[in-house]
């Protein structure tokens, strides 16, 4: 992953940092590796989007990551976004046992609370606002 | 996870259930910050044992470690169950000590602001590990459709956990009780006002038969 734009590093480029990784990439990664990757890219002030989103309990561990990392005046937390799931891709508990659920694909974007803004989000559109800090 | 871990850990959720009959089950109350949790905890607390969980408050993130209130026990129309009724902290994904130094002191504020994003943290990882249903409370007159939400609600479903979603605050006027069963149409909603106590015979049935 190229090096993230550090708000605090007067040499760094003036500009906001989008980290695209595609759903090949985190395929590899266990649990742990994908949410210190999104955590990492965040604390630096980037915008992270995945390609095929998290699975539910990688969003509970997310969440869970994130809370142990805020600190007054440094890191207030996250902005998260994904597509709601179709209802086409609605599965049975039968579905969820064989496994898939796991791999429905949904685009997620991530950011650090203090700069980013979901300004609309319906099905088929994420609209954020990110500001530099 | 793999096939196979999958079906055991399903497998032995349902087994650890069946033998564990006897137990009080943990059902905890689960929600967005200020959806009404501990005023419900309170008023299902007060009414079956005379006691209350904990302090309600406007400021988000009053319940900043989750709270347990044991072996209430619920009837309704023959149906009965013993739970224990276990008030967690408002789940998000943001916490700033700002948002509260209107209302209290600086120093004040960066520690409750530091309870609070422990007792989401742990809030989480209960819900992994320690509760066996859910009560997912929402603030009817506020849009349901929010990332924490749909989020939450989807990470209940991924563990198979028993969830009902109350419509709390039916008193205020912007209150749609609709607006939430539209949402979340899976799952049963049932409308109340845990503040003015309205509602509490169905909310009580539901548990009784839900959960029991």
């Amino acid at each position: 992953m190229p090096k993230a734009t550090n708000a605090d590093d007067p040499d760094a480029p003036d500009g906001v940092q989008i980290d695209l990784i595609s759903g090949e990439r985190m395929d590899g990664m266990a649990t742990m590796e994908k949410i210190r990757m999104i955590l990492d890219g965040v604390h630096d002030g980037n915008i992270v989007i995945l390609e095929e989103g998290l699975t539910p309990d990688e969003e509970s561990r997310l969440i869970e990551v994130t809370m142990s990392e805020i600190s007054p005046d440094e890191f207030n937390g996250i902005e998260i976004e994904t597509y709601p799931k179709s209802k086409a891709n609605d599965s049975s508990l039968l579905g969820r046992i064989m496994g898939g659920d796991e791999s429905a694909a949904k685009l997620t974007v991530i950011g650090p609370a203090n700069q980013i803004e979901t300004l609309h989000k319906d099905e088929t559109l994420i609209s954020a606002l990110v500001s530099r800090d | 996870m793999g096939l196979f871990t999958e079906l055991k850990d399903s497998i032995s959720r349902v087994t650890d259930r069946l033998f564990s009959e006897e137990e009080p089950k943990r059902i905890g109350i689960y929600g967005p910050p200020n959806a009404g949790k501990t005023t419900l905890a309170n008023r299902i607390a007060r009414d079956w044992t005379g006691d209350a969980v904990g302090a309600e408050s406007h400021i988000p993130h009053e319940t900043r470690r989750a709270r347990r209130k044991e072996d209430v026990e619920i009837e309704r129309n023959g149906k009965s169950v013993t739970i224990d009724i276990v008030d967690t902290p408002g789940v998000t994904t943001k916490v700033d000590y700002e948002e509260f130094t209107d209302e209290m002191e600086e120093d004040d504020a960066i520690r409750r602001s530091r309870e609070a994003t422990e007792g989401v943290a742990e809030a989480m990882h209960w819900l992994r590990e320690d509760v066996d249903g859910v009560i997912y409370v929402l603030d009817s007159a506020e849009d349901p459709i929010t990332q924490v939400n749909t989020m939450l609600i989807g990470i209940i479903e991924s563990r198979d956990l028993p969830v009902l979603i109350f419509a709390n605050k039916i008193d205020l006027d912007d209150s749609s009780v609709k607006r939430i069963e539209d949402a979340f149409p899976q799952h049963k909603t049932i409308p109340l006002s845990a503040k003015e106590g309205e509602n509490m015979d169905e909310v009580y049935e539901n548990i009784a038969e839900y959960f029991g």
